[in-house]
């Protein structure tokens, strides 16, 4: 991604009154904000049983992505630090509440705490059925004041969110990560947190529609924990087998997932490989030196 | 903001022990009509401190909730439709909210609570 709105300004400025317009009359983003609240929702799998839900949206904006979970009949909570969008949410009559918060802040969902969760009362359950946030999380990663410390504000935010969820709720964020480092620190911090879960990628073989979804589950690993496989393989790749083997190499990256296997040994290439290298360019018509006794062979220790 | 939101709604103020229930103040108070789901009201019961809700109806000047309530009575067609009410379609416009302990106010403005901290509140 060329020019990521992460690195312009803070979010409370960045999504300005103009932006905001800018952003909620582009039929292109209204309709991927759709998709992506979609494929959220069918991870967050909820039980089928038409009962609707409590859920929490998180980075809301102008509750492009709460239409969707209105439309599948739930409640929700929409959070978003930017005042100007939420102006706009409420020009498009949306259904969901909405507050003015910010999800970094320590004990931002503080106030979705349940009552007398640690005050030693009976312990009521989290309240929130499930939370998603569409292309949200990656913001916690930058410090836009002083005081900001981005692994802070990912604990403090996923903190927060666990106490807030019933056990057994599902999260799932929609995450743009800018690299690997910060893929690393938003699930690192995930894990701290409690939540177990992991990474689910769609459409990994192209660089275009590959979307990440974080999805993680409060209380402790299970069956129903697992990572749901991820979306498209079959579109983009050749053969089946080989999209199978991609989708278990890319998709599902766990906390300990193994390094990438060094290709080169520790002790060289070898006289043959070079002898190949060189047929090789000969073919091409490279003029290349000769094969000698030499080719190949190791420098002595005192050269 | 609607009330089943203030229901969930405490002060997030650092150090503040008993910020819940938040006190309403109110300005203007609207009326939404949304549509009647029991199932969604069977799910929220057990989640909701009632006397919180009973006490913030009052404010919004909406009585006709019993001052107790227990799962049974959400057999009753009537008790849903009040709750239904007070839950879902009574509306705090303008206003604030007020910290039981503190007194910080936080605002609210066209149905939106601003719950944002300044950095020494955090």
């Amino acid at each position: 991604m060329s020019n990521r709105p992460e690195l312009l300004a803070p979010p409370e400025i960045f999504y300005d009154d103009s932006e905001a317009r800018k952003y909620t009359s582009s039929s292109r983003i209204i309709d991927i904000q759709a998709r992506l609240s979609e494929r959220a929702l069918e991870l967050l799998a909820l039980p089928v049983d038409g009962i609707p839900r409590l859920l929490l949206d998180i980075g809301c904006g102008s509750g492009l992505s709460g239409e969707t979970l209105t439309e599948n009949g739930h409640q929700w909570i929409g959070l978003d630090i930017s005042q100007s969008m939420l102006d706009i949410a409420l020009e498009r009559e949306v259904e969901g509440d909405l507050l003015l918060g910010d999800m970094g802040q320590d004990a931002s969902f503080e106030p979705l705490r349940p009552y007398g969760w640690d005050k030693g009362l009976a312990l009521r359950p989290g309240i929130i059925d499930g939370a998603i946030s569409i292309s949200a999380v990656q913001w916690l990663c930058n410090a836009d004041k002083s005081s900001h410390e981005p692994r802070l504000r990912l604990k403090a935010f996923f903190g927060s969110l666990y106490r807030c969820l019933a056990r057994g709720a599902r999260a799932v964020f929609q995450v743009y990560p800018e690299n690997i480092a910060q893929r690393e620190l938003i699930l690192r911090s995930a894990m701290h947190a409690g939540f177990a879960g992991g990474v689910v990628m769609d459409y990994p073989h192209s660089t275009k529609s590959r979307k990440e979804y974080l999805v993680l589950t409060c209380g402790p690993p299970s069956i129903s924990t697992a990572v749901p496989r991820g979306k498209g393989e079959d579109g983009e790749s050749c053969s089946e087998d080989e999209s199978s083997e991609e989708n278990q190499m890319v998709t599902i990256s766990d906390r300990n997932r193994p390094q990438k296997k060094q290709k080169i040994s520790r002790k060289g290439k070898g006289r043959d490989w070079i002898f190949k290298k060189k047929e090789q360019l000969r073919r091409k018509g490279n003029t290349v030196p000769p094969d000698t006794r030499y080719t190949g062979r190791k420098r002595k220790a005192r050269f | 903001m609607r009330l089943f939101t203030h229901n969930m709604l405490s002060s997030n103020i650092k150090g503040v022990a008993n910020g819940f229930p938040l006190r309403i103040e109110v300005d203007q108070v609207v009326e939404k009509q949304v549509d009647f789901n029991p199932d969604f009201l069977k799910n929220m019961f057990p989640k909701l401190e009632w006397k919180a809700l009973v006490d913030a109806a009052r404010t919004m000047g909406y009585t006709e909730l019993p001052e107790e309530a227990d799962s049974s009575m959400l057999e009753s067609e009537e008790f849903l439709r009040k709750l239904h009410h007070a839950l879902l379609e009574l509306h705090l416009e303008e206003g604030a909210l007020v910290c039981p302990e503190t007194g910080r106010k936080f605002p609210v403005n066209k149905g939106i609570p601003n719950m944002l901290l300044h950095e020494d509140e955090v």
